[in-house]
């Protein structure tokens, strides 16, 4: 049996592995622990998408935390029954056609993910003129606009009160479909002609310019993809939450999304899946260290804010010591397990495209 | 709009300005010298509010040394963060330092809401430098012209050191160009933490002032004031001093007009600084004082 | 050779570039011939590095207009003008550092793709198959360029000598109808500037190309120019075959003047 197919049976069997653990994970995890798996799915939906911009794009975009809170509340707004919308605004009647409208969530979802693409699309215009610093701080102050109006278009969006009673999804299909169709989606993409153009950008844009690239459509089109899965994500946590309010897509977002790229390596969507995971896991285990606990009889008090402390920390070593992270700019492939295990001599090295 | 409404306005705008102008300052310095936005220099704003803080009101000290010692250990925090955190990235990539710059910043804040907690506390006004000033029907504290004095003081001498002193011209060899400047003898690192002292001081004064105008601190009191800044510096073009007085002065102006002839936009105050920005970045990247530079190829 | 001044392929019309108050190229006339191999000399900082610059669109020139075949280019991005046909080296090496010696090459072949980014990602074949074609001709040129051993290799951990190569191979990927070289011997021994020499004079054969190029090893300028252009502080101090420089008085004098000051 030849190499391709031996990768062939490997994926297959991956997928069909995945599709037990989910099944099982459905069948017997209490409600706790699918809820982490799910917000491990938005996280990674998140990281790899910002590492798309980050990473391999190489443009310092700092405004995730904002597009994450256009799809929360394009999806919220879609799928919320008329009823409990009429409850909810009291401050101001929420305008029409909107407060008629309710949609199932599937469509609600991907359309919020288009609303955040297309912000994506009307902010990276003109900020993707600029560069590093220029460029974090411009969208770090998108990003807060957006907040802003959101908070003071009241008959849209309820301003600080938010929005409650949106539909819940608990389904862990639902949150992991749309994190492995995202990787899969973001896979193809980086591994593609495009692909190489946006790492071309990262690596030397003055010579990706001199070889025919169109930087700035290009880094349109990266920053408009990655929006879009960030309002994916959005979304998906306003379901699983089933609340949002604007103070909920702080900067503090943006830093865990840094913090998942950074540890996972810019520049490696494994790293992100991984790191994502790990890190949504770690938030939830060190949720003690900020409660009360009852040690041998010793009352010790919580730390609020001590989870913080610690991933900043993280961040901080990994950056100066540890550049790469746990991946560096390298992903998964079965080439690599397969050399490992000493399976089907490889024959000649691939290209590494469209593999 | 009533005259005395008006010069009450003027006032606050002048008093808003000037801090705005004494904490974009420190963020021009540093971003001329590494070309690095300094996002930890808002968080010196609430370590200096919280040292001045504990110094009264615990310590029990005067508040003139309160002050004093605020403004040592932010300066301190301020060369150990680029010590720690800076300079072993200065050859890495840009988007290292940056990533550096806000886990410091996270941390900081983070360290503040664990040591202190995340709710507000009042910090005290000493009776001795705030009181309350009447001329005829206007009333208004003694900071508004406190802050404004002690700012253009400051600016003066720090635009003196810059432009007269030794250090002064290393800081501006070095900010001209880093490589020439490291071969030309030029002890890059005394300059670097030379320059971080001079802007942790600033964003340390500026930060007590803050306090004392607005007597609520938190730890993430540094946050908006930062980004404001740092728009203020970029403003008025980065890496020039005057630069980021004048533009200082435009924003903190700029925000209290806003809020005072157009009222229903009040809820938008924050973004103003934001969509002034962008405004800029777009049409004059380089700042209303700053120079225009060619890339390299 | 016809009559170039009727037939020409590039005409810069009198292009000045300024930083400030330093005028890095003064009223540069150029005026090149289809399938000319033209050389640029002159001392460090003549300015000659700015000229390419403004030729590729990397800077946009003060004033003066420049011409290629045909089209007027003057402020164009540096990838329309690489589309119209001029491709380039750099000085200081702009490899993609994080890929391969293929993959370098390969993205020159980007912009000439018909398909649209969803048929990538579904991997439909309108696009594999252009992919796939543009990976022939592209290991069909690293071939020529003695590069193909080493396709798989990351680019930046080639030696010297053969990044220099790489930069002209990914240069000709884009397909061009000239070339403008940035000292593509720099860092060379002689033997290997002899190689460089003899491969440049072969490309210009096989693609049908005009070729620009700064040098400052002698040998080579003299070797392969018929035509040489000489700055110095911006200003064009002549123009002529080799003998002629060869034997121009203030080309010796600017040289050692530049030996002089550096001294
Ligand atoms: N972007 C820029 N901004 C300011 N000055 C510049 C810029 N680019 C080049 N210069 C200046 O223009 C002059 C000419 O530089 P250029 O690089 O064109 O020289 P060159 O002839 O290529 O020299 P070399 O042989 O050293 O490569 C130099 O004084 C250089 O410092
Ligand atoms: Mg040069």
């Amino acid at each position: 049996m030849d190499r391709q197919k031996i990768k062939t049976f490997l994926t297959l069997g991956l997928v069909l592995l995945s599709c037990l653990v989910l099944f099982w994970g459905e069948q017997y995890l209490g409600k706790f622990s699918t809820r982490v798996l799910n917000l491990a799915a938005i996280f990674v939906i998140l990281g790899a998408s910002m590492n798309l911009v980050l990473g391999f794009t190489g443009m310092f975009s700092l405004g995730h935390a904002g597009f994450m809170c256009v799809g929360a509340y394009v999806s919220a707004i879609l799928t919320m029954s008329p009823e409990s919308k009429e409850m909810i605004y009291f401050m101001e009647p929420i305008i029409s056609p909107l407060d008629k409208i309710h949609w199932p969530v599937f469509p609600a979802i991907l359309t919020a993910g288009l609303v955040a693409a297309f912000f994506g699309f009307l902010i990276g215009f003109p900020a993707l003129r600029l560069r590093d610093d220029y460029l974090a701080i411009a969208t770090l102050g998108f990003g807060e606009i957006i907040r802003i109006i959101v908070t003071n278009t009241i008959s849209i969006t309820n301003g600080s009160l938010g929005l409650k009673n949106i539909p819940p999804i608990k389904s862990l299909w639902v949150y992991w479909g749309f994190a492995i169709a995202t990787i899969w989606i973001l896979k193809q993409l980086i591994n593609s002609s495009w692909g190489y153009a946006f790492k071309a950008i990262r690596d030397n844009e003055i010579a990706a310019e001199a070889m025919g690239i169109d930087i700035f459509k290009h880094k349109l089109m990266s920053f408009t993809i990655g929006a879009f899965f960030a309002g994916l994500a959005g979304a998906l946590m306003g379901h699983l939450i089933t609340s949002v309010d604007p103070t909920m897509f702080r900067f503090l977002f943006t830093f865990q999304i840094l913090l998942i790229i950074v540890l996972g390596g810019l520049g490696s969507l494994t790293g992100s899946v991984i790191a994502g995971v790990l890190v949504t896991v770690m938030m939830e285990v060190l949720r003690f260290v900020e409660q009360p606990m009852n040690l041998f009889g010793l009352q010790i008090p919580g730390i609020p804010g001590m989870r913080m402390v610690i991933f900043a920390l993280l961040l901080l070593v990994v950056i100066l010591f540890y550049r790469q992270g746990l991946m560096g700019t390298r992903e998964f492939n079965w080439d690599w397990v397969l050399d490992k295990v000493g399976v089907g001599r490889r024959k000649e090295k691939g290209v590494g495209v469209d593999g | 709009m009533t005259g005395e409404i008006f010069l009450q306005n003027l006032a606050n705008g002048i008093s808003l300005g000037s801090l705005y102008a004494l904490i974009a300052i420190g963020y021009t310095m540093v971003y001329g010298i590494l070309r690095l936005i300094n996002f930890a220099h808002a968080d010196l704003l609430m370590v200096a509010a919280y040292v001045a803080f504990y110094g009264i009101l615990v310590f029990t000290l005067p508040w003139w040394l309160s002050f004093l010692i605020a403004i040592v250990v932010t300066a301190i925090l301020g060369v150990s963060i680029e010590k720690v955190a800076y300079r072993p990235l200065r050859d890495a990539p840009r988007i290292s330092v940056l990533i550096s710059a806000i886990g410091v910043s996270f941390l900081l804040e983070n360290l503040g809401i664990v040591a202190i907690g995340a709710r507000p506390k009042s910090f005290p006004r000493p009776e001795d430098i705030v009181w309350n000033i009447n001329i005829g029907d206007i009333s208004f504290l003694s900071l508004t012209i406190i802050i404004p004095l002690i700012t253009v003081i400051l600016l003066v001498a720090v635009t003196y050191m810059v432009n007269k002193t030794k250090i002064g011209t290393a800081m501006r060899a070095v900010s001209r160009d880093f490589e020439t400047a490291s071969l030309m003898a030029v002890d890059v690192n005394k300059v670097v933490s030379a320059t971080f002292v001079v802007g942790s001081s600033l964003a340390a004064v500026g930060g007590i002032m803050w306090s004392l105008q607005y007597p609520q601190i938190d730890p993430l009191m540094g946050v908006f004031p930062g980004l404001k800044c740092f728009i203020a510096a970029v403003m008025g073009g980065i890496g020039s001093i005057p630069g980021a007085m004048l533009g200082g002065f435009i924003l903190g102006m700029g925000e209290v007009f806003l809020v005072a002839f157009m009222p229903e936009l009040s809820g938008y105050r924050d973004a103003f600084a934001f969509v002034i920005l962008i405004f800029i970045l777009l049409f004059k990247p380089t700042g209303i004082l700053g120079e225009n530079v060619v890339e390299k190829v | 050779m016809a009559n170039p001044w009727q037939n020409s392929i590039l005409v810069t019309d009198n292009i000045t570039m300024q930083f400030g108050g330093l005028k890095a190229v003064s009223n540069l006339a150029l005026n090149i011939a289809p399938r000319q191999i033209v050389g640029l000399i002159g001392p460090n900082g003549a300015g000659k590095t700015t000229a390419f610059n403004m030729i590729t669109g990397v800077y946009k020139p003060t004033s003066g207009k420049i011409t290629f075949d045909g089209n007027d280019i003057t402020g164009l991005r540096p990838n329309q003008i690489t589309e119209l046909g001029i491709a380039r080296t750099f000085q200081n090496i702009r490899l993609f550092s994080s890929m391969s010696v293929l993959e370098n090459v390969l993205l020159s072949k980007h912009v000439r793709l018909k398909a649209t980014p969803l048929e990538a990602i579904l991997g439909l074949p309108r696009y594999t198959r252009a992919r796939k074609r543009h990976i022939e001709e592209c290991m069909d040129l690293l071939e020529q360029v003695q590069l193909a051993d080493v396709a798989h290799e990351k680019a930046t951990s080639l030696p010297y000598g053969k990044q220099r190569r790489l930069e002209i191979a990914r240069a000709l990927a884009t397909q061009p109808k000239m070339i403008l070289l940035d000292e593509p011997a720099a860092g060379m021994n002689p033997q290997e500037s002899l190689e460089l020499m003899e491969f440049i004079a072969r490309i210009r054969e096989q693609f049908g190309l005009t070729v620009l190029m700064i040098e400052h090893h002698m040998e080579v300028v003299m070797g392969i120019c018929e035509h040489i252009v000489v700055l110095d502080h911006g200003e064009t101090i002549a123009q002529g075959t080799p003998t002629e420089i060869q034997n121009n008085q203030q080309v010796i004098e600017a040289y050692l003047g530049a030996v002089d000051e550096s001294a």
